[in-house]
């Protein structure tokens, strides 16, 4: 590619940003109940401040199935402005010459204790189960974030930008999900992603039943489910009393308000279409009666989490619209992951349907990179032929979907958040790494400069501070 | 899914192919790769190995093959010692939770008041669909143990072939293991303070043990249990290695200075996260380490330094490294070690932390671990460089024999892939 130095501005996809953020505000004034408009606890993230900066001669995988060879990118104002053969390059521009190297979008990883499951992992810091009841979807994680959690840093040094925190999988519900930028600071408002939508962790099989099998059920599967049924039948009630209420307010003959509830705010809040649902499921015929539940109560399960045998489903996940996140490898360590397979991930793609690398694992999301390498040389061997930028949606435009992000993030397209990541190398080999993370257009994380290295306040004045991490 | 049909033909007539080689120890030429010895001969480009009656013949650094050799065609392709999981439960355990006996998981039992005594060679399964699973990613054999007892010790390990036959037991009481760090701690008195008396207490009562009559009809009012006393002799001899796990420096060096008081103890560390910090009095020990090159987060008050050198860093101090802790993905040691080598470890390094490094730790160097003649003919022909995670072993040997190339975990994802929608999956095989 050949730069051209003088100033170019993408007015036009600026303005169309804006309409499409008018349409929704639209949207949702008309249609959101009064008990999800309160915003409790709003997001505080600041972008960091950064002159524009230009990749050049460099290999973009744009996150959305195309590769650009030597070409170059534009982040500009927080926002990618540019990407293709023939970039503008503003006069103040940083430019970093990407010979030899590969940018991609940032890695988001759908699905992350980071903060509620902190290191060090000490009883004190276990924030991630409420498992005292079955049903707690009135707790939040991000009211057990710690953003002192060194799990963020070690993250960013693999490339992730953006992060579903969930709460564990002890209970049927176990409350809010969060999406955080990785960029922890003061507190957890600090990091939280302004415009994600919030998610709900549900857990299907063993755990639920393990957790509470002698605290009072349930203790078997079936009670797992009549435990969602039950719930999802006082949530409609829930829904009703405030449809009533929001009614007879327009007709002018209310009386008191329903009291509020928030353990069925979120669950309504589910049936409404406002939060996402995330549910942990391994086993195929498990999920398959997740879906009929999904289909009698009328929400949509987003996400199986882990979903360790979508493959023998892949076809009914991609028919009903369900994102799968898998591993590339973990199987066995329970009975439910007993029939996991290396080729689960590019199966469930091969299939048409929605498939998604996670890690749920502290060190596992260092390198999210290479779970997806595995998974998809592991397909190809096995016949499934699917370019590397097709794969490099499993790692970030299919979680940020999965989050309900992806307007804002998750590829690398023109006014999209510059949320991208410059690799040594090919990323699909153990041996490269991220060289550069830029987090809406601030390199946040420079591998050849150790000093400007990010710290928490917890690794601060211990032993190896700034060291290699 | 029709599109996939033509593989799933093209894989199970290869496996059948394999399998039909497999009846025994023929004569064999493996032609044109790069044989990574592990040996004097160092790394040889488009060399031949040629096997005969399960060991290797010769090593060749030229394509010549003798009359009555089946040549396998390497070109292309890397040939490694079979690898070795240096630290596992495989054989112990087929599901880890709530699901029947975890052999590799002991609750106190009166035979033993420290752990000790507990011996692993009774309870291997070769049987486990992790054998195959394991195998056909490369790993021709393992050191396996308990990862738990409650006790001081976590009792004496095996080292076990892969190759699925009744007699796996390659070595009984290859190794006694004790934890120092946190959990060992937590285990014994909840503190350093009373682990470490117990520790000394146990070996001081296992040296007077050697000259008494451990017979029931003897009184012995020793802390320890005869059954543990008569394990830790020989380990006090040196005759197994102690593997120590320790992760903060100060616990490393206080496992060092066992050295001090019980000369003759060959000592192994184990996780050694703070390892970098001391490496250069590990080196002068003469200890090797076994470590998860990974582990780079303070998980506990004894990890603040944990980081992603530690092993370059205890590599170049002349610490003897090797890599690979797990039981269901010890299939994934390679990748360990390669993010070691991408944080600084010399590849061949890598490789030897896979191999030779472990047989060499084990006393398993007679047959083991290298490619050289007379050694077993235990090793693994490649798709290419092992440590990368996008190559994968494409045929592995036994004692000279071809293993087939299958496993449960194939068999599913060759039944969904050749789902026939006519007919229930299970009349898909």
């Amino acid at each position: 590619m050949r730069p051209n130095h003088n100033k170019k501005m993408g007015v036009a996809l600026a303005l169309s940003v804006i309409l499409l953020a008018g349409c929704s505000d639209d949207k949702e004034a008309q249609t959101t109940p009064a008990y999800s408009k309160s915003n409790p606890f709003p997001s505080t993230y600041q972008r960091i401040e950064s002159a524009p900066v230009v990749i050049s001669n460099v290999t973009i995988l744009d996150g959305i199935g195309n590769v650009i060879e030597e070409g170059a990118i534009l982040l500009e104002d927080g926002k990618i402005t540019s990407l293709g053969d023939d970039v503008s390059v503003p006069s103040n521009a940083i430019e970093i010459d990407g010979t030899g190297k590969w940018v991609t979008p940032g890695i988001i990883d759908n699905h992350s204790h980071l903060g509620v499951y902190p290191s060090p992992g000490t009883r004190s810091h276990s924030d991630g189960n409420e498992a005292t009841s079955p049903v707690t979807a009135e707790v939040w994680a991000e009211h057990s974030i710690w953003p002192q959690d060194p799990g963020f840093q070690r993250a960013l040094a693999g490339g992730v930008t953006s992060l579903q925190i969930l709460p564990g999988s002890a209970n049927l519900f176990g409350g809010r999900s969060v999406t955080v930028k990785n960029l922890p600071n003061r507190s957890m408002q600090d990091m939280k992603f302004p415009e994600a939508p919030y998610g709900i962790k549900m857990a299907c099989g063993e755990n639920p039943k393990r957790v509470y099998g002698s605290k009072g059920g349930p203790m078997t599967r079936m009670a797992n489910v009549a435990g969602y049924r039950k719930a999802w039948i006082e949530a409609q009630e829930y829904q009703k009393k405030w449809a009533d209420f929001d009614a007879a307010t327009e007709a002018g003959t209310a009386g008191e308000p329903p009291k509020r509830d928030l353990r069925l705010e979120t669950l309504a809040g589910v049936l409404d279409g406002e939060i996402l649902v995330h549910m942990h499921c391994y086993r195929a015929d498990e999920m398959a009666v997740m879906l009929d539940v999904m289909k009698e109560f009328d929400y949509q399960i987003g996400t199986f989490h882990h979903a360790v045998e979508a493959y023998k489903i892949s076809d009914k996940l991609a028919d009903n619209n369900v994102c799968s996140a898998m591993w590339a490898d973990w199987w066995g360590f329970k009975m439910e992951a007993y029939d996991g397979i290396r080729e689960n991930i590019p199966m469930v793609h091969a299939a048409g349907a929605c498939a998604i690398v996670h890690s749920d694992d502290d060190i596992g999301i260092q390198r999210l990179n290479q779970e997806a390498a595995k998974a998809w040389s592991d397909g190809k061997r096995a016949g499934i032929d699917i370019s590397q930028a097709d794969a490099w949606q499993w790692l970030s435009a299919n979680p940020a979907k999965s989050l309900g992000i992806f307007e804002h993030t998750g590829s690398l397209e023109e006014g999209k958040n510059a949320d991208v990541v410059l690799w040594s190398g090919d990323p699909f080999s153990t041996y490269t790494q991220a060289e550069k993370v830029f987090i809406d257009g601030a390199m946040v994380y420079d591998r050849s400069n150790p000093a400007s290295w990010a710290v928490s306040d917890f690794e601060l004045g211990q032993i190896a501070q700034g060291d290699a991490k | 899914m029709k599109m996939m049909k033509h593989t799933l033909t093209a894989v199970i007539s290869a496996s059948l192919v394999v399998f039909s080689v497999a009846s025994n120890a023929e004569k064999i030429a493996i032609t044109g790769a790069q044989i990574h010895t592990m040996a004097a001969a160092g790394i040889i480009e488009n060399g031949t190995l040629l096997l005969d009656n399960g060991k290797i013949q010769q090593v060749l650094d030229s394509n010549t093959v003798p009359a009555g050799y089946r040549e396998i065609d390497a070109q292309g392709k890397v040939v490694t010692p079979g690898f070795i999981g240096a630290l596992t439960s495989l054989g112990l355990q087929e599901v880890s939770l709530s699901a029947g006996i975890v052999d590799a998981r002991v609750d106190a039992h009166p035979v033993s008041s420290v752990g000790a005594a507990y011996d692993v060679q009774f309870a291997i399964n070769p049987d486990s669909s992790l054998v195959p699973i394991t195998r056909v990613e490369g790993f021709t054999h393992a050191v396996t143990g308990i990862s738990r007892t409650g006790q001081l010790f976590n009792g004496q390990g095996a080292v076990i072939s892969l190759d699925g036959e009744f007699n796996a037991l390659v070595k009984a009481h290859a190794y006694m293991h004790v934890d120092v760090g946190e959990n060992g701690a937590d285990n014994n008195g909840e503190s350093r303070a009373a682990m470490w008396v117990a520790l000394n207490q146990s070996f001081d009562e296992a040296v007077y043990a050697e000259n008494t009559d451990l017979s029931p009809s003897e009184a012995w009012e020793g802390m320890i249990t005869r059954a543990d006393a008569k394990a830790l002799i020989p380990v006090l001899k040196g005759e197994l290695p102690l593997l120590v796990t320790a992760n903060r420096a100060t616990d490393i060096l206080q496992a060092l200075a066992l050295k001090q008081r019980y000369s003759s103890l060959n000592l192994v560390l184990v996780n050694a996260v703070e390892g970098w910090r001391v490496a250069n009095q590990i080196a002068a020990a003469n200890v090797p380490v076994i470590l998860n090159p990974e582990n780079n987060l303070p998980g506990g008050f004894d990890q603040l330094g944990a980081t992603l050198e530690n092993a370059a860093r205890l590599h170049k101090a002349g610490v003897l490294i090797a890599i690979g802790m797990d039981t269901h993905n010890i299939r994934l040691a390679p990748q360990h070690a390669g993010n070691a080598v991408a944080n600084g470890l010399p590849h061949a390094a890598g490789i030897a932390s896979l191999s030779l490094n472990i047989a060499k730790i084990f006393g398993l160097t007679d047959t083991l671990g290298s490619l050289e003649p007379g050694k077993e003919a235990s090793l693994v022909i490649w798709s290419g460089d092992p440590l990368e995670v996008t190559q994968a072993a494409e045929q592995v040997f036994i004692k000279g024999e071809s293993m087939p190339m299958t496993s449960r975990q194939i068999q599913l994802r060759d039944r969904y892939l050749n789902r026939d929608e006519s007919k229930p999956v299970g009349y898909i095989r």
